[in-house]
């Protein structure tokens, strides 16, 4: 599946949801199926800054596509970076660079993150988007 | 709640935001530590002051600018009497309370030397902590701790042992911001004292709680927050004795703060006037006053008796939560209580409860020493207000239900 059509199925599946708790409640099931980050990766250097929890993420190449593994102490950022995962990992660095991000906004989720949140979320996306630059560089 | 003193209807209805809906939800503000919400009659004064009375102080020698200066050096008076200090010389206003320590630690550049101790406790925010490091850097003089113990109290016997004649600044808080724990400052100025040793009291999560007279504590410097004290943001104390003030040098150069200037040499201003260079927040400054009249006027008794009634509830609800784990139990702290729940992150209930309009604080407060102390990341801080009520603390208690039913 291209990155967009990922994205519209997230889209649709958060239609389905009636309020924000039911929302959270998905976000922090996906938070379960979070690949999670090797610990001998789990370093300073790959903490995302700006994010009030702690957020690790690695990427590495393999066979071009960039595969994303991530962690968090808090169990909503282990979800909204689940759903990042989901959205970008096994893409090649292009595709990640060119892709829209906007889908988070039409989940209806930034609505319901707090200013720090929303920025943490930021933080993980452009996190992303360095990886697939430092990446298709090489 | 039965206090006759105390009609809660209306004193929410000084506070207009109190009535604002989020996400839907009624607003309960529990974020008081933070920044106390302010009361109409402030609103209105900074309307007022910009309707009819805008005009720089001390310069003009035209109606309106003797109209502001009289207003500016009025709220002066009354935080000058608020403190019960001998002079309104020693009142000065800055832009907060973290400009009012750098006031001060700046000041002691040229009165420390390498080799000189300054004291410092365990329980600071780092706007207590930050700018004495930078002091030390400058100066060679080296930090000593206070440590805290289980309950986020000060330990006293080991305060006293850190003072010594090479003391010369001891900067601890009045009341922490992350436990609310009232630390013993009357003391801690009197043994340092003997020592010859400066005192500086971080009073801002102090003076929203209690009136504090700078003569009866014999306090070198104390600082606080208009925003924290029902008043606007932007506008800082700092108190402090007449014979510090003159002894340390102006923070900033500028305007108002000059005696005369030529190129080769500018002497300062007299007392207050050599700490206020530029125009200073002077809508903010006299309309701060009015805060001062305002929470008078309920009166400091009342605010006591009504805060501890919360606390206590507070605190016999969340302690009936299943693996909630309070931090800071002095028997002498204000209306704060931190807290986790099992091991969910704070910021995940944060989060969860924000949604149902509750406003907390989640997060290391600005004081990660205590958080290390404890060994965790972060805390849920409720920092509860005379205009909070028993209902908005059981909606508290509801939404945490949720957040915690949601997260384990």
């Amino acid at each position: 599946m291209t990155i967009e059509e990922i994205q519209n199925e997230i889209i649709s599946e958060f239609d389905m949801f009636n309020d924000w708790i039911e929302k959270y409640e998905y976000i922090i099931d996906l938070g379960k199926s979070l690949p999670v980050i090797k610990t001998q990766y789990k370093t300073q250097e790959n903490i995302i800054r700006g994010c009030q929890s702690k957020v690790w993420l690695y990427a590495e190449n393999i066979d071009n596509k960039l595969i994303f593994t991530a962690d968090s102490d808090a169990i909503i950022t282990k979800g909204i970076i689940a759903i990042l995962i989901r959205t970008f990992s096994n893409q090649s660095a292009e595709e990640i660079i060119n892709a829209k991000t906007d889908f988070v906004e039409k989940i209806g989720l930034k609505e319901h993150l707090s200013q720090t949140r929303a920025n943490g979320l930021s933080s993980m996306i452009k996190q992303i988007k360095l990886y697939a630059v430092a990446y298709s560089n090489k | 709640m039965k206090n006759t003193a105390f009609n809660i209807v209306s004193i929410r209805n000084d506070f207009p935001i109190l009535n604002s809906k989020v996400n839907g939800k009624q607003l309960v503000y529990l974020d008081n530590a933070a920044t106390t919400q302010t009361p109409k009659v402030v609103i209105d004064s900074l309307v007022s002051y910009y309707s009819k009375i805008n005009a720089n102080i001390h310069r003009g020698a035209h109606y309106l600018s003797q109209k502001a200066t009289e207003a500016y050096e009025q709220a002066r008076k009354k935080f000058q009497k608020h403190f019960n200090a001998k002079s309104s010389n020693e009142i000065i206003f800055t832009s907060g309370t973290t400009h009012s320590i750098n006031l001060v630690a700046n000041g002691f550049v040229n009165l420390l030397k390498s080799g000189d101790e300054i004291i410092v406790s365990h329980l600071e925010h780092h706007s207590n902590i930050v700018p004495w490091q930078m002091l030390c850097e400058k100066t060679g003089a080296t930090m000593r701790v206070i440590p805290m113990n289980e309950k986020g109290e000060l330990i006293f016997s080991e305060y006293e042992k850190l003072l010594s004649n090479k003391t010369k600044v001891v900067f601890v808080n009045h009341v922490s911001n992350a436990l609310g724990t009232i630390n013993p400052i009357k003391e801690i100025i009197r043994k340092a004292h003997k020592f010859g040793s400066a005192v500086l009291i971080d009073g801002a999560q102090a003076l929203p709680h209690f009136k504090v007279d700078v003569i009866d504590l014999d306090v070198d410097f104390y600082v606080g927050s208009a925003h924290k004290l029902y008043g606007p943001t932007g506008v800082g104390i700092l108190y402090g004795k007449e014979k510090w003030l003159n002894k340390i040098p102006p923070y900033q150069g500028g305007g108002e703060m000059i005696d005369e200037v030529t190129f080769e040499k500018t002497t300062y201003a007299k007392l207050p006037n050599k700490f206020e260079a530029g125009t200073p927040n002077i809508g903010g400054v006299i309309a701060s006053g009015v805060a001062i009249d305002y929470i008078n006027k309920i009166g400091f008794e009342n605010i006591a008796k009504r805060e501890i009634e919360l606390l206590d509830y507070a605190t016999k609800k969340l302690l009936e939560i299943d693996e909630i784990k309070i931090y800071g139990n002095s028997s002498n702290k204000t209306s704060v209580i931190s807290f986790n729940i099992g091991s969910i992150h704070p910021y995940d209930i944060g989060s969860i409860i924000d949604n149902e309009g509750i406003a907390v604080r989640t997060g290391h407060h600005c004081a990660q020493p205590i958080m290390d102390y404890f060994n965790i990341s972060g805390t849920i801080r409720i920092s509860l207000s005379f205009y909070n009520t028993i209902e908005e603390i059981d909606s508290l208690i509801n939404s945490i239900m949720v957040a915690k039913k949601m997260l384990s």
